[in-house]
């Protein structure tokens, strides 16, 4: 093993070790006050523009996050593998969740294959699986897409695997954005207990009235 | 290792390096100023690219990085004992009390059998703690105000009412469900006190646990008083909120429970005379990262393998020092998660290539039949393991590091390899003190007897096989995910059943958590087991590809229990299952 103090690990980076010691530590750090809700808009949501199956073109927070818990899932339309059964799940979830979807609770399925699925595509898709107002599949442009993708994690933490799209991530994420509570779960779980769970972050009842109230 | 020789060599050799490197910056103590200078850091915060620093760096995820803080600056904190109070309002009661706002559903099984003896009021709530003094306050969630939780002293013969109150607020401070299940791990507990993952209850209600502390067998194969082979020692309760329980504990839902009797006394100079009192610690790691920005505890939402720190805290404080006294001492050491493995080993600071060996004397803080000297101790998230370590070895003045050496990178679970000495984590400093002591507690030998194990001769009434699996990300047992109404088996009261466990997830390792009955290990890849896996058990740790034969006894109660990866991210996302004791059983065999 080397020698690796911190002088001759500066030095091996071509730095002389003139610096102060690597911590001062009587120096009273500042902190950014930056709020939660803040930090995690933009730590997962940047403000991408991407296009709804519908042909219309939205900013991923500002249009599809900001104020609404949302379900959050990627998919491809000609994906033979899991997509289809997630799907149909996701149907079933909207059935369910009845009218709040579109209203505050809304569905997003982002293709992984953005150079093929064309609005045109994903609306056949949707029209296919029986997609309702509320849920929008969207593409955009294929880094802008990735980019979404390695934020949110829907990442295999093998290089190999995470670039054979067939296994690609197949669980939900879904959360309330204001409220900032998110969680996780298997598209393929059972629908009643995906929408339990979605509605586990939903708003306290007092305030979920108000919100209606104002519909 | 298998799994290795199936990736690719050469990232696997780039792993290494960067591991090495990283490794090496850490060890040098290197500043963020000094990396952005060095050109190795963009002001964003990521590693740049450059061949052998950082394999994260081509793969799709950056991991966040805590800011730095000076190690051993601070004294370890032990968390206080919880303290009864004299009397409940309104009082405790068999049937859910729903007027009042308590959120259990089910009634009481045994609280008429067992009648309290102790009553504990316990509100969970926002605290602003330090873990450091060079970080901000934290807003952790706590139990009374404590992070960790009180701890617990219960004794057998002695039953206890703990009432939780959910008193946390609606904002989160960016992540935790406030909805809380609290679960006593190991605990002989009746399901609707167990803290069952769906059990949860809301802001504003409270939910009475009712603990028993009772031997199994009691009402089955060893009645009245039950079975002294089936003797706890170190329980730990934590939130176990389904799908959100990884969250709740990173903000600091967990503390310790003890259990004592007639041998485990708690007195050192009576029954098995383990050191007690002031030098019986219990110690929960837990690893976090902080924002670099606002200091503040930082969970990553978007991690779906498990979440690893770069931030070593001992109850509760970020490498903190321990003064000793010249004696032994017990620690009760426990693994509070949410991903990471630990293998501790003593390293003498003037000396880190000496071995310094210390006893084992528990497994998932059950006594071993006999104390075992050992080199270091392994375990996985929610494994308990009580040590006797003796300090009278060492000169006064010196200091010894508790060392994890165990090399992990993500939340897969460790890389297989163990670190030289003194190129691991430090995560605690034990400084050694002239003080005078007097130790009245016996020296372990290889031939104290502790208790015995229950037989496992009995014919078991069936065999189930689970295999615990991944598929496009999504964590399932048996093919199926978690469901809190789905019985996925059904198994008879006051019957034997082996189980095999099976982990077909390939690069991947999951400590597996039963509730309610502890096991004793058959086999392991086929072979018997050995050293301290001669033990009883509550969480199996399945290595890579590795298949286990575990022996339950399920006795006296009836109810919900789930079973689980303890890996709590991957428990978040479902792999989990839920089986239910009852008077008859069902014959699934691949539930």
């Amino acid at each position: 093993m080397p020698n690796t103090n911190r002088r001759n690990l500066l030095a091996m980076f071509g730095l002389v070790g003139d610096d102060p010691p690597a911590r001062d530590s009587k120096e009273q750090r500042k902190w950014l006050d930056t709020s939660p809700r803040e930090r995690i808009r933009q730590r997962y949501f940047p403000n991408i523009e991407l296009t709804t199956h519908e042909g219309r073109r939205v900013l991923f927070y500002d249009d599809l996050i900001k104020d609404k818990l949302v379900v959050i899932n990627f998919m491809y339309a000609d994906c033979e593998g899991v997509c289809p059964t997630i799907m149909l799940n996701l149907a079933r979830v909207q059935k369910e969740l009845g009218q709040r979807v579109g209203r505050d609770i809304f569905i997003y399925s982002l293709t992984l294959r953005p150079e093929k699925d064309t609005p045109k595509v994903l609306n056949d898709y949707a029209k296919m699986h029986g997609v309702k107002p509320g849920w929008l599949l969207l593409t955009g442009k294929p880094d802008d897409i990735e980019t979404i993708r390695r934020r949110l994690g829907f990442v295999d933490p093998d290089p190999k695997l995470d670039r054979d799209r067939s296994n690609h991530i197949g669980n939900l994420r879904y959360g309330n954005e204001p409220l900032t509570r998110w969680g996780t779960c298997p598209g393929m779980a059972d629908a009643d207990f995906i929408v339990k769970s979605i509605l586990w972050l939903d708003w306290p009842e007092e305030e979920r009235s108000k919100k209606g109230g104002q519909k | 290792m298998a799994y290795i020789s199936k990736r690719d060599r050469k990232r696997e050799k780039d792993r290494k390096i960067a591991a090495r490197n990283r490794r090496e910056i850490i060890a040098a103590r290197l500043t963020r100023r000094d990396l952005m200078k060095a050109g190795l850091l963009t002001g964003a915060g990521y590693l740049i690219l450059k061949k052998g620093l950082s394999a994260r760096a081509s793969t799709p995820r950056d991991d966040p990085q805590s800011p730095p803080t000076t190690p051993f600056v601070e004294p370890l904190p032990i968390p206080p004992i919880a303290q009864p109070v004299s009397s409940l309002n309104p009082v405790p009661m068999v049937n859910p009390n729903t007027a009042a706002g308590e959120g259990r559903t089910r009634p009481h099984q045994a609280l008429n059998l067992f009648p309290p003896q102790k009553l504990y009021l316990v509100t969970q709530q926002e605290v602003l703690k330090s873990v450091h003094p060079e970080l901000p306050l934290q807003r952790l969630w706590s139990f009374n105000g404590q992070v960790p939780g009180p701890t617990y002293h219960a004794r057998y013969g002695e039953p206890v009412l703990v009432r939780n109150v959910n008193g946390l607020p609606l904002d989160n401070g960016g992540f935790g469900l406030p909805s809380v299940s609290t679960h006593l791990h190991n605990g002989h507990t009746p399901s609707e006190s167990d803290g069952f993952p769906c059990d949860f209850f809301e802001r504003g209600q409270f939910y009475d646990q009712h603990y028993p502390n009772v031997l199994a067998g009691f009402a089955s194969t060893h009645p009245p008083n039950g079975d002294i082979r089936e003797s706890m020692s170190t329980l730990w309760y934590h939130d176990h909120r389904v799908d959100h329980t990884a969250e709740n504990v990173y903000k600091g839902l967990a503390g310790f429970y003890l259990l004592f009797n007639d041998f485990d006394t708690g007195d050192e100079t009576t029954g098995f005379r383990l050191p007690s009192g002031e030098f019986d610690v219990p110690m929960i790691f837990t690893d976090r990262v902080f924002d670099e920005g606002t200091g503040q505890l930082f969970f990553d939402l978007g991690n779906l393998d498990g979440i690893l720190g770069d931030k070593f805290l001992v109850n509760g404080r970020i490498q903190p020092f321990f003064e000793v006294k010249r004696r032994r001492y017990r620690f009760r050491w426990l693994d509070g998660g949410p991903s990471r493995f630990y293998q501790f080993h003593l390293t003498k600071a003037s000396n880190p290539s000496q071995v310094n060996q210390f006893w084992q004397i528990s497994n998932d803080g059950n006594l071993l039949p006999s104390p075992k000297l050992v080199n270091n101790i392994r375990i996985s998230v929610a494994e308990r393991a009580d040590a006797i370590i003796d300090f009278s070895q060492f000169a006064a003045g010196t200091v010894v590091y508790l060392e994890n050496r165990l090399e992990q990178d993500d939340g897969r679970g460790p890389t297989g390899d163990v670190l030289p000495a003194g190129q691991g984590d430090k995560v605690l400093k034990f400084i050694v003190t002239g003080d005078p002591v007097v130790d009245n507690s016996a020296a372990p030998t290889a031939t104290t007897q502790y208790y015995q194990l229950p037989g496992t001769a009995d014919a078991p009434r069936i065999t189930r096989t689970f295999k615990f699996e991944r598929g496009n990300g999504q964590w399932q047992i048996n093919g199926k995910f978690f469901n809190c109404d789905d019985v996925r088996f059904r198994i008879q009261q006051n019957s034997v059943e082996k189980w095999i466990l099976q982990n077909s997830s390939g690069g991947w390792q999951h400590p597996i958590h039963i509730h309610f009955e502890e096991f004793q290990i058959l086999k392991i890849n086929g072979a018997n087991p050995a050293g301290v896996n001669i033990a009883r058990k509550d969480v199996m740790r399945l290595e890579h590809n590795m298949q286990v034969e575990v022996y339950f006894r399920f006795r006296d109660f009836l109810g919900r229990y789930p079973m689980h990866c303890h890996n709590t991210i991957h428990e978040d996302h479902a792999m989990m299952l839920r089986w239910d004791i009852d008077t008859t059983g069902d014959n699934k065999t691949n539930p």
